[in-house]
């Protein structure tokens, strides 16, 4: 195929921007370990309620971080406040009894779907104390947009 | 009319029809946005006038759009009549009789659960019977593109197909193949479970399947967006296309990499291993990279168009071009915001980063660019080409048409960068109101809402003027001998078929890395031990 100087030019170029955009991705998950949330595991939805795994749902802290079980539902979340440690890394385990809805903390880049019959797992380390605002951000209903919680990230007692 | 414009132009109609209701269902959510306190606002009212403006946007007025102007390239490109119109107009009326039922069950308030109906949200079976009934219809029009185009080969054999077919056939690849998985959802999962004769659905098979067919379903409204930037944009500007055989290089890699890419829009999802969405990852980005050569020569050939008509200088060749044509004004102006877009679409796919803009009103942001001006205001662009042709009239209220482009730039620009603004600072989309208690973090979006409004109200404008321009062209247009719709000529001669024209060939790639990016995924999904959910319908 003949292609012009300047066209040849531009393909390489536009290739390497490619390359570059995949290099960022494979750094970032690698050396940064920026990677979704991709928690592979199952619950039934009709008995999330009496499941063990979610039978009480809050915060359990630890020295070496904590561990929040919660439950996005038509439309809440249980619990409403969340209270976790700064500084120190957090696993949120979620799940839905319900339809499917979302899980993100604004202003955070923690955000996952939820959806029943599986179990959405990340962790995360929050630097700055403060009130954050927990939205569903999946069209769960006519009720969506009421759908909030809120996280309260506390100084860690040193 | 004659008798052969018909065809075309009673799908275009559909598509111009349900593009000037979803337009309005846009208006009554821009205004809901702001927050307006109208009679009808209410949750119920939103969320269903959002699931309209989706299935009416995206799947009936786009499928019919390019239903009709394949028609259009066959009669005009291959220049032979539609082989096979019997065919050609039961997959019209199927079509037309599904969107009508899935229309039905939405604004009866039976269906809102979007246009991406993820179950377990439970819709009225009409509506998933109907969306299918929509696509079976976009198989018999494959079948007729197909169908023309081997009797074209059989006349005309080792001649290359003309530019304008061969990115009408990638379309039709892409759209084959993307369907099978959405083919799948309806039939075996969600069609049963609504009609009750299954009791639960796996909600994340479900999004596999849905996904497999979501992504590629973007190229196939981009595509022919892409033919008509590639063989009629040119000629309009007056000049040539630049490169051919780029063009097909271009329709070629899309029919590869348009459908094992599903996973960038389950980046956030549990139940699919990382391992996965960072392959489909890599594949989405390489999708970049015929879109950046389209860019280099469309802009080339109107480089080209605008020193043949005496342009010197480095820039000078932009003014010599015809600004105030209103294809010409469309398709340019589509091409500039479908530059951010594409560049926004970089950062949605790019697999952790996604977790910043995953559902927030980004997204929206990001696909008001790109199907929603790259291909749509393609398609109105064109509209103001073919209508007046079919019609065999003169295009009425030139003057809207000249300034519709304009208003539709000036309103996506207000739209989109607001929400794009907004989604960064993680408003949710489709939401029907943005209080939540008046937390400080909401409140923080209400100015940049109002913008988003305001940007919606333009492009109804915008929209209000394309309509007005269509119903007066077709009712009161004057009659007149219409010109045929003329093709770009390349800059150099089209040599005989080669690599770039053989389909089966790029078909049977493109089913293969089809099978490399899903079939261990899905395989693996289907064997593990899974829990159904009954459904919902909480509206």
């Amino acid at each position: 195929m003949n292609v012009p100087l300047y066209e040849r030019i531009w393909m390489w170029a536009a290739g390497g921007i490619v390359v570059s955009f995949i290099s960022m991705v494979f750094v970032g998950a690698l050396g940064s370990a920026l990677r979704p949330p991709s928690h592979v595991e199952t619950v039934d939805p009709k008995q999330v309620f009496t499941d063990a795994r979610f039978a009480t749902r809050g915060v359990t802290v630890s020295p070496t971080g904590a561990t929040v079980i919660a439950v996005g539902m038509m439309f809440a979340f249980d619990p409403r406040e969340i209270r976790v440690p700064a500084g120190r890394p957090v696993t949120f385990r979620i799940t839905s009894p319900d339809v499917t809805h979302g899980f993100e903390i604004v202003g955070t880049n923690a955000n996952t779907m939820v959806i029943p019959g599986y179990v959405s797992q990340f962790t995360t380390t929050f630097a700055r104390p403060g009130e954050y605002l927990i939205v569903c951000n999946e069209y769960c209903g006519l009720g969506h947009h009421q759908m909030y919680a809120k996280l309260i990230v506390e100084e860690a007692a040193p | 009319m004659t008798r052969a414009n018909r065809l075309p132009y009673a799908h275009l109609w559909v598509a111009i029809l349900a593009f000037g209701t979803a337009a309005a269902m846009a208006l009554m959510q821009a205004l809901s946005r702001a927050s307006l306190d109208l009679p009808y606002r209410s949750a119920k009212m939103y969320y269903l006038s959002v699931t309209a403006h989706g299935v009416l946007m995206a799947l009936v007025f786009t499928t019919f759009f390019i239903m009709g102007f394949g028609y259009v390239v066959i009669q005009g490109a291959l220049r032979q009549e539609v082989k096979g119109a019997g065919v050609a107009w039961a997959g019209f009326w199927t079509a037309l009789v599904g969107a009508g039922l899935a229309v039905w069950a939405i604004l009866s308030g039976k269906a809102t659960v979007l246009y991406t109906f993820y179950p377990p949200l439970k819709a009225h079976p009409a509506f998933y019977i109907g969306l299918t009934l929509v696509v079976v219809g976009s198989w018999l029009w494959c079948v007729v593109m197909i169908a023309n185009y081997l009797a074209w080969k059989r006349a005309h054999r080792g001649d290359a197909v003309p530019l304008a077919m061969h990115g009408m056939l990638a379309t039709v690849i892409v759209w084959l193949i993307a369907t099978m998985g959405v083919a799948a959802e309806m039939l075996f999962l969600l069609i049963p479970w609504s009609l009750g004769l299954t009791q639960t659905i796996d909600p994340v098979l479900a999004r596999m399947l849905f996904w497999f067919f979501g992504h590629p379903l973007v190229y196939f409204w981009l595509l022919p967006a892409y033919v008509v930037w590639y063989t009629i944009l040119p000629k309009v500007a007056g000049g040539r296309l630049f490169s051919d055989p780029l063009a097909r290089l271009v329709f070629v890699l899309f029919i590869i990499l348009s459908t094992p890419v599903g996973f960038h829009h389950q980046a956030m999802d549990p139940g699919v291993p990382a391992a996965w969405k960072l392959l489909h990852t890599f594949l989405t980005l390489w999708i970049l990279y015929p879109s950046f050569v389209t860019a280099f020569t469309v802009t080339a050939s109107l480089e080209v168009a605008g020193r043949m008509k005496g342009a010197t200088g480095l820039l000078d060749w932009l003014r010599k071009l015809p600004w105030g044509e209103p294809l010409f004004a469309a398709v340019a102006l589509s091409m500039l915001l479908f530059a951010v877009g594409g560049f926004g679409g970089a950062i949605n796919a790019s697999f952790g980063m996604n977790a910043l803009v995953h559902n927030t009103a980004w997204i929206q942001g990001h696909f008001h660019l790109t199907v929603g001006t790259a291909s749509a205001l393609t398609f109105m662009g064109l509209a103001y080409h073919l209508v007046p042709r079919l019609a065999g009239r003169e295009l009425e209220l030139g003057l809207l048409a000249k300034v519709q482009p304009y208003l539709w730039f000036l309103g996506m620009l207000l739209f989109s960068i607001s929400n794009h603004a907004t989604g960064l600072m993680g408003m949710p989309r489709r939401v029907f109101e943005a209080e939540y208690g008046g937390a400080a973090a909401a409140q923080a979006w209400s100015g940049m809402t109002g913008l988003s409004a305001i940007g919606g109200m333009v492009l109804f404008t915008s929209a209000a003027f394309f309509l007005l321009v269509m119903i007066g062209t077709a009712l009161a247009g004057k009659r007149c001998e219409t010109a045929p719709l003329e093709w770009a000529e390349p800059l150099h001669p089209v040599g005989r078929a080669g690599l770039l024209d053989r389909f089966g060939l790029w078909t049977v790639v493109a089913i293969v890395l089809v099978a490399i990016a899903y079939a261990v995924p899905l395989w693996t999904h289907v064997r593990m031990a899974r829990f159904g959910s009954p459904g919902f319908s909480p509206f």
